[in-house]
């Protein structure tokens, strides 16, 4: 056992770990944060992604013994305090355009498109593809988890919602009126 | 999936760690991102007894400059080589080629130096390594010796590393806009994060309308990298047209032997190599 010190959603830790626990299965068995899911165990998924040191990373592709004398934020550590704090923008985006169907894969894809929004802050629609293509979502809901995406980068650039000219997100909802009919 | 029970070993010097590799005994791996790795002992398809981690070796991660050549630390990370403003200098076509490696968090923790080490055939660095004449910088117990690319990648997922030893650094060659060249990495798979089915990293050096020097490598057509040796001769001298490049291409595959997978064929694998390095050529030159 190698003993860590690790700091997760605001909180410090110190625990023995064996240097093969996964840091996934730390966050999840050691600490019960299990917002953070295993999908494929294979790195392919991205359901696992949580910020280490504020990067999004993989999380059954790194070891628990690497996260020692580091900063993780779990899904779980995004919005606001208590039950009903106020959600993270682009958790608040996924639930608004709906950008989830059996939500799975959720946890993971707004982990990796805040790191996204970090690095380019006005994605394309082709940059938020590319930005998330390590996060499968296996029901294919991939058009409005994309307008997710850019309406959290319009919300958090600070712009109107719905104003046209810079919420491309938006402009872009004629195929999904069902969906924000539901906001 | 969780892999087999491991010693751990965390040096925090280029020194320590190849004490720790020594005392391991004979079956030790190195860990530098973990991106590859991880993944086969979680498969259980390695089972080290001891794991030496680099990831805290201080002077190992970063990009400077020596004269005409870069320097690279070995666990300088991927996105970091998307960041270096000399790599995107003097070396671009590393930089295009890592922007096609795997996935944003991929790239977060897998390493320049560990990807070039694992040595994957259809990994997207060691082509573009080979194509640049990269050397390749290695520590041992006897000290330091230094790899030229054509004698680095010995075959599949094998290297020149010795036991006992650990790759440090690797030098670039600067081939920068200013003096003509230009480049490309043409990259053929079938979802965004796969592996390469065939790839091709080609850099063209032009002057006043002319090919003066053309580097060609070949990603996943042997168990080695390959460089389109061939080609790269037909192109000297050559006139900058699609006429010329296109001819020269079509010798693309002379001396390959790739595989057949689910993927692809060898002979379709063959056929590809021929129009990526078209594209590639055509690309990097301007045309």
């Amino acid at each position: 056992m190698t003993q860590i010190n690790v700091r997760v959603d605001g909180e410090s830790y110190t625990d023995d770990v064996e240097p093969r626990t996964l840091l996934v299965h730390y966050l999840r068995e050691q600490l019960g944060k299990v917002g953070t899911v295993v999908g494929c165990d294979t790195s392919n998924c991205g359901a696992c992604t949580v910020h280490l040191d504020g990067q999004a990373v993989k999380s059954c592709t790194v070891l628990a013994v690497q996260a020692d004398g580091s900063q993780v934020t779990t899904i779980e550590g995004i919005a606001g305090e208590g039950i009903g704090g106020t959600l993270h923008p682009v958790q608040r985006a996924f639930h608004e355009m709906h950008g989830l169907q059996c939500g799975f894969c959720t946890p993971g894809m707004i982990m990796a498109s805040i790191d996204l929004l970090k690095e380019n802050p006005d994605p394309s629609e082709t940059e938020v593809r590319e930005g998330i293509e390590g996060n499968l979502c296996r029901c294919t809901g991939y058009q409005n988890i994309v307008r997710a995406v850019q309406q959290a980068a319009a919300e958090m650039r600070g712009a109107a919602p719905g104003d046209p000219d810079t919420s491309p997100a938006a402009v872009d909802t004629a195929a999904a009126e069902h969906v924000v009919a539901q906001s | 999936m969780i892999p087999a029970a491991f010693d751990y070993a965390r040096p925090t010097t280029v020194e320590e760690a190849l004490q720790a590799i020594a005392e391991g005994g004979d079956d030790v791996k190195i860990l530098a991102g973990g991106q590859s790795l991880i993944p086969v002992m979680r498969l259980r398809l390695a089972a080290p007894e001891v794991v030496v981690d680099l990831t805290r070796v201080e002077g190992l991660r970063g990009v400077r400059e020596e004269g005409d050549q870069l320097v690279v630390g070995a666990m300088t990370t991927h996105a970091d080589v998307l960041t270096d403003p000399l790599l995107a200098r003097y070396a671009p076509l590393v930089v295009e080629a890592t922007e096609t490696v795997a996935d944003r968090q991929v790239r977060r923790r897998g390493t320049f130096g560990g990807a070039l080490a694992h040595a994957d055939p259809a990994g997207d660095l060691p082509a573009v390594a080979l194509a640049l004449d990269a050397e390749f910088v290695i520590a041992g117990p006897a000290g330091r010796r230094t790899v030229p690319a054509a004698e680095f990648f010995v075959d599949y997922l094998t290297t020149a590393i010795e036991e006992g030893e650990l790759l440090v650094e690797i030098r670039l060659p600067k081939l920068a806009a200013d003096d003509g060249w230009g480049v490309r990495y043409e990259k053929f798979n079938r979802v965004a994060q796969a592996w390469s089915i065939v790839a091709v990293a080609a850099a063209v050096r032009r002057e006043g309308g002319r090919i003066t020097e053309a580097r060609i490598g070949l990603t996943n057509m042997g168990p080695t990298p390959l460089r389109a040796s061939a080609t790269e001769a037909a192109l000297v001298g050559v006139d900058v047209s699609l006429e010329t490049v296109t001819a020269a291409a079509a010798q693309a595959a002379e001396g390959t032997s790739p595989s057949n997978d689910l993927n692809a064929q060898a002979d379709y694998r063959q056929h590809l190599a021929q129009v990526l390095t078209r594209r590639a050529l055509a690309a990097a030159a301007g045309l």
